[in-house]
């Protein structure tokens, strides 16, 4: 069975922990004594309609003020496939914790508000979107009961959003709209009887049909070692497996690799998965790999195949960055740079740019990038990363910045 | 006729990789990672899947259980084979020990049970064998605070979530960096739901505590829920122990987890109750019904 997993977008109050409240009560995911928790604690608020929102606002701040602060992961399965839900808050200043449920998503829902339209965070979370290479993003015209379900709204909106929508998209996405009522379940499972001027498909019936082909196992093959398996143990006594999750496409028994960065070559002997021996492996397997002869190889070191383009030793480089901290972002400062299990020191050389989420206009000369910035920089490693460019090879182009002395993760990148 | 796998499909094995992937990085990341090993159901998955992750090499990390002393019988027997069985390190530590040490107070009443008191031994283990990382069977479709949490939850000197200091955690990237004292609780399972535990040990031929499956057993009601008669549970006069036929859906101590009544001896059919059920798994945890930010709350206290 696959798995698709999904993020909420969009501004603060738009709907979307109401939103994904209702996928899941129309798809009978939510079971009985949690729709009567959710009942007594929407009466206890006052309300007389059941608030479904309180199913994933679990934080007991969340529920004081009545906002998403952080995400929460939802599950709900259909025949076809497994779900994950990543419900994320809108406030601008809670942008990094969308960024964290955003980031593994395939599919983005941008929920705009029918009465306000484009807002700044429709902009910006579009970019972020784009920056992540989402391959779908819906954006999903919410509350249309509060404009009487009218088409012209909703064409207004989709007309007033083409020209941003041209600006950040790329190759290969998949954008679309749809006019929706969350609270009152109009198109979210069956067509909304109160707009039958919409021909399009609702909201499950999108997911449901949306298939990801994933280009990962047909892009170079990139296999980051993790942990060296030496069992030391009589019957296993010469063994040497190196274990890890392949970022990205496929190796074989039989291949001949290079370790990169060390340059040595060999031969894989064997793929195993538990105690299976395989004859190959792709893009997402964790798996142990053995090969012909004895090679120094240690946690951090990539496999590649050597008959593949390799990825370049990348010490001086330029990349896309989404700011996360409070303390920003400032040139000069040594961070730790952490490209998929790898972390080397990085010095932050240059800010080369700043990008304004609403014109996507960037700006030039800027001397710090603040919390929820997005923008482009120059650095430098202290030892060299063995990355792709994130556009070509997304699984093996991403890197997080961490600051050494609160440990916490303070930046994402994307190498360009 | 329809069968499981016609209902709910095979076992998304991606939920695996992802699963033994991060398990590597806590092998190699932190330098005293710990298994917290409850006997339950996930903590089961959890052992099969560090199996698997270091194989042919052993688990390169103890499996440590808080023994509250309420434990059910047939789970301690569960432990002590299956720590056998794989080879693995068996770190015990008792409540009971936290109790006579003057660290912890025995609750009263009829709902007392040592499911809080197990945050104040858990955190002296932590301490004694200065664990870094302590991986746990927790899953975010299981509670509302969980649904939250970070797969690794930084945690302060005294173990508390603070949950609006969370870190990013952008993609599978997994910073596992802390100061002296802190420590890291990681949840390798957080995306998987419970029919996809109960898939995989079906998949997987799993053994399993006996008391999953039906069995004649002496129960009281309370609260519209059959509870487990033992030493253990403070009764009520008119709380009369009868036999019933049962199984339990989660496992936690005797004295806070309800038994369904079920006539089910095999996992099809304990899956087919799952798919049919009106009540969430939490549901049986006594322990989460004492307010609705019960795990929140707990959370912040240190505990799982
Ligand atoms: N009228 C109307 N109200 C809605 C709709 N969707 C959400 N709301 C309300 O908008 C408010 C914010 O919803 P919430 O889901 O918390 O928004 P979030 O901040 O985007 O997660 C709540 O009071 C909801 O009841 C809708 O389709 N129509
Ligand atoms: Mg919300």
């Amino acid at each position: 069975m696959d798995i698709l997993r999904i993020a909420t977008a969009g501004s603060v109050d738009d709907g979307k922990s109401t939103l994904i409240g209702r996928l899941l009560y129309e798809t009978n995911s939510i079971t009985k004594d949690k729709i009567e928790a959710l009942e007594s604690a929407s009466k206890r608020k006052g309300l007389d309609f059941l608030d479904l929102s309180l199913l994933t606002d679990g934080l007991i701040a969340e529920r004081e003020q009545g906002i998403t602060i952080d995400v929460a992961h939802i599950y709900f399965s259909t025949p076809t496939r497994k779900y994950i839900i990543a419900d994320t808050p809108g406030h601008v200043e809670y942008t990094r914790n969308m960024v964290t449920g955003a980031s593994n998503a395939k599919v983005s829902l941008i929920l705009v508000d029918a009465r306000q339209g484009v807002v700044e965070q429709t902009a910006r979370h579009l970019s972020i979107a784009a920056m992540l290479r989402i391959p779908k993003v819906i954006i999903c015209v919410n509350k249309m009961d509060l404009v009487q379900y009218q088409e012209s709204t909703f064409n207004a909106i989709k007309d007033s959003l083409a020209e941003l929508v041209a600006q950040t998209t790329f190759d290969g996405q998949e954008i679309s709209f749809l006019p929706i009522s969350s609270l009152y379940g109009q198109n979210i499972t069956v067509n909304a009887s109160e707009m039958p001027w919409f021909k399009g498909n609702t909201l499950l019936g999108e997911l449901e049909a949306f298939e990801y082909a994933s280009t990962l196992a047909h892009a170079p093959a990139r296999f980051p070692v993790q942990f060296v398996v030496r069992p030391m143990t009589e019957a296993y006594h010469d063994f040497r497996g190196y274990a890890g999750k392949i970022s990205s496409g496929t190796f074989k028994v039989g291949d001949a690799i290079r370790v990169l960065p060390t340059g040595q070559e060999s031969t894989i002997a064997t793929i195993e998965k538990f105690d299976t021996k395989l004859s190959q492996a792709i893009a997402g397997d964790s798996v142990t790999i053995t090969l012909t002869t004895d090679v120094d190889i240690s946690r951090g070191n990539t496999l590649v195949l050597a008959s593949e383009v390799q990825p370049p030793q990348l010490k001086d480089f330029s990349a896309q960055v989404c700011w996360l901290d409070h303390t920003a972002l400032s040139p000069g400062k040594t961070y730790l740079l952490q490209h998929g299990i790898n972390t080397t020191k990085a010095k932050i050389s240059q800010i080369t740019e700043r990008l304004d989420v609403a014109t996507q206009r960037a700006t030039e000369g800027v001397s710090s990038l603040q919390l929820n910035e997005i923008g482009t920089i120059a650095l430098r490693t202290a030892q060299p990363i063995s990355a792709d460019q994130y556009a070509a090879n997304p699984a093996n182009g991403a890197f997080i910045l961490i600051d050494e002395f609160s440990n916490s993760t303070v930046g994402v990148g994307f190498v360009k | 006729m329809q069968t499981i796998q016609d209902k709910i499909g095979h076992f998304p094995r991606q939920l695996e990789d992802e699963s033994i992937y991060i398990l590597r990085e806590v092998a190699a990341q932190f330098e005293r990672p710990a298994l917290l090993f409850s006997g339950g159901k996930d903590s089961i998955t959890l052992v099969r899947l560090a199996q698997k992750a270091f194989f042919p090499g052993k688990i390169p990390f103890p499996l440590v259980h808080i023994d509250t002393g309420h434990n059910f019988p047939e789970t301690i027997e569960f432990r002590d084979w299956l720590a056998k069985e794989t080879g693995a390190e068996l770190i015990v530590r008792y409540v009971q020990d936290s109790i006579n040490q003057g660290k912890a107070t025995e609750e009263s009443g009829k709902y007392a049970s040592r499911n809080v008191l197990q945050t104040v031994t858990l955190l002296d283990t932590i301490e004694e064998f200065k664990f870094d990382a302590c991986i746990g069977g927790a899953r975010r479709d299981e509670e509302k605070a969980r649904a939250k949490e970070r797969i690794f939850s930084v945690r302060d000197d005294f173990g508390q979530w603070d949950a609006k200091r969370q870190r990013p955690e952008l993609f599978d990237m997994l910073n596992g960096r802390i100061a002296v004292g802190e420590n890291v609780r990681v949840f390798p399972i957080s995306n998987w739901t419970e029919l996809d535990v109960w898939n995989y040990i079906k998949e997987e031929k799993m053994e399993i505590p006996s008391i999953y499956y039906s069995h004649q057993r002496q129960v009281i009601e309370r609260d519209g829920m059959l509870w487990a008669d033992s030493e253990y549970l403070n009764k009520e006069a008119d709380e009369i122990p009868f036999e019933a036929t049962v199984r339990f859906r989660t496992v936690g101590d005797m004295t806070c987890t309800a038994a369904v009544a079920s006539d089910a001896t095999d996992i099809d059919v304990i899956i087919e109750e799952i798919l049919s059920a009106e009540i969430s798994e939490r549901g049986a945890r006594i322990d989460d019904k004492r307010s609705e930010a019960a795990m929140e709350k707990r959370k912040q206290q240190g505990y799982f």
